[in-house]
């Protein structure tokens, strides 16, 4: 009898291993997660615009239907990224998510302060090499690290009323999304 | 041939066990460091590094991309403030004040994060579309049939969720209490 209940406890304990470790292995084993779903429709280190959102389908789901959206899937192996996007008029975001969907940075228009919203994209390494009188002289310069070599960057422009969209597409149609090989 | 069977049963119960718990709570969306007011559910660290394992595996799972902490914050709703679940045939109403932001959006999804088919193509409205009074109050009325004012059709489906996002605002992780945000009333009217 005290036997089984050692098995039973035994059992239970291990389940338990089994569920931590299912849970911290489903962002690397998810096969439809949000950077699967964009790879056949995006090419590396462009901006391409997402269609929005219809009762009918729906690339990522919960999008916000009244935003333009666009997005750069970026690998850094390569060399470094540089994003220059235009800000519309009402409000515009830029996020930041790694290969497995964790949105590490985000900024909008107001928080950048000036017309665009330019960064430069580049892993920890990278970052290391840049010439330090740059880093510090270059104060408009905003540098932000990636913690995956690979991961998508998302441009989110607001339509306050659905006539609003084509401009707010449009606004996006301007943002680029450049690699800057290493000299 | 005990010690066969009592590993076998040990391996059999720590798997069902462990896959049970992890299918219950990711499909239950389990995560840490919510943010409840009244009806609506949010989860800050989500949209930033310190994103709970749970959560973490719940949007790979979904292929979700959620809101970034710097752009703003998503509040879910999947019943109403007594706790009636959203049906899509029964009328609903959303009223009273939002948090400060600079905007704000509502937008009511099939339970699976899609937008639902309607007569009029309306998916949600944003603070600048709806139609308030004059002390700047305003009222939605969720409802499967066309009514007057800020409609937001449901289609009829049996289960909906709305999700109202914040944009540009100080709520976030820091937000504790329902003075700081306080946000609409969800309240059932009718069942057809």
């Amino acid at each position: 009898m005290i036997r089984w209940l050692l098995w039973l406890v035994g059992g239970i304990l291990l389940g338990g291993i089994v569920h931590l470790a299912t849970v911290l292995a489903m962002p690397r084993a998810a096969t439809q997660d949000a950077y699967s779903r964009l790879l056949p429709m995006t090419a590396a280190n462009r901006m391409v615009p997402l269609p929005g959102p219809t009762a009918k389908s729906s690339i990522i789901p919960f999008m916000d239907p009244a935003f333009a959206e666009a997005v750069c899937r970026y690998d850094l192996s390569g060399g470094s990224i540089k994003l220059n996007a235009p800000v519309s008029d009402a409000y515009t975001s830029v996020t930041f998510y790694t290969r497995n969907s964790v949105a590490y940075y985000a900024i909008n228009d107001r928080a950048a302060g000036k017309r665009a919203i330019e960064l430069d994209l580049m892993t920890p390494a990278q970052h290391a090499q840049v010439p330090e009188e740059e880093d510090v002289t270059a104060a408009d310069r905003l540098i932000i690290d990636s913690p995956t070599t690979t991961g998508l960057i998302v441009l989110r422009a607001l339509a306050p009323a659905p006539t609003f969209m084509p401009m707010a597409r449009q606004a996006l149609a301007a943002a680029q999304c450049q690699s800057e090989p290493a000299q | 041939m005990r010690l066969l069977f009592g590993s076998f049963f040990t391996f059999l119960l720590a798997a069902v066990v462990g896959l049970g718990a992890t299918w219950f709570t990711l499909t239950r969306g389990v995560a840490f460091g919510s943010l409840t007011i009244g009806a609506w559910t949010a989860w800050p660290k989500s949209g930033s590094q310190e994103i709970d394992p749970y959560a973490h595996a719940s949007i790979s799972r979904d292929g979700e991309l959620p809101i970034g902490i710097g752009d703003g914050v998503a509040f879910f709703a999947r019943a109403d403030d007594k706790g009636h679940e959203l049906d899509g045939r029964c009328t609903f109403t959303l009223s009273g004040m939002t948090p400060p932001a600079r905007y704000w959006t509502v937008t009511l999804y099939n339970v699976g994060g899609g937008l639902v088919a309607n007569a009029i193509d309306r998916h949600g409205f944003t603070s600048q579309e709806i139609i308030r009074d004059v002390d700047g109050r305003f009222t939605i009325t969720v409802a499967p049939q066309a009514r007057p004012g800020n409609w937001l059709p449901t289609g009829g489906i049996e289960r909906f969720v709305l999700v109202w996002r914040l944009y540009d605002t100080p709520i976030g992780v820091a937000t504790a209490t329902m003075k700081e945000g306080p946000m609409p009333a969800v309240e059932r009217k009718s069942c057809s």
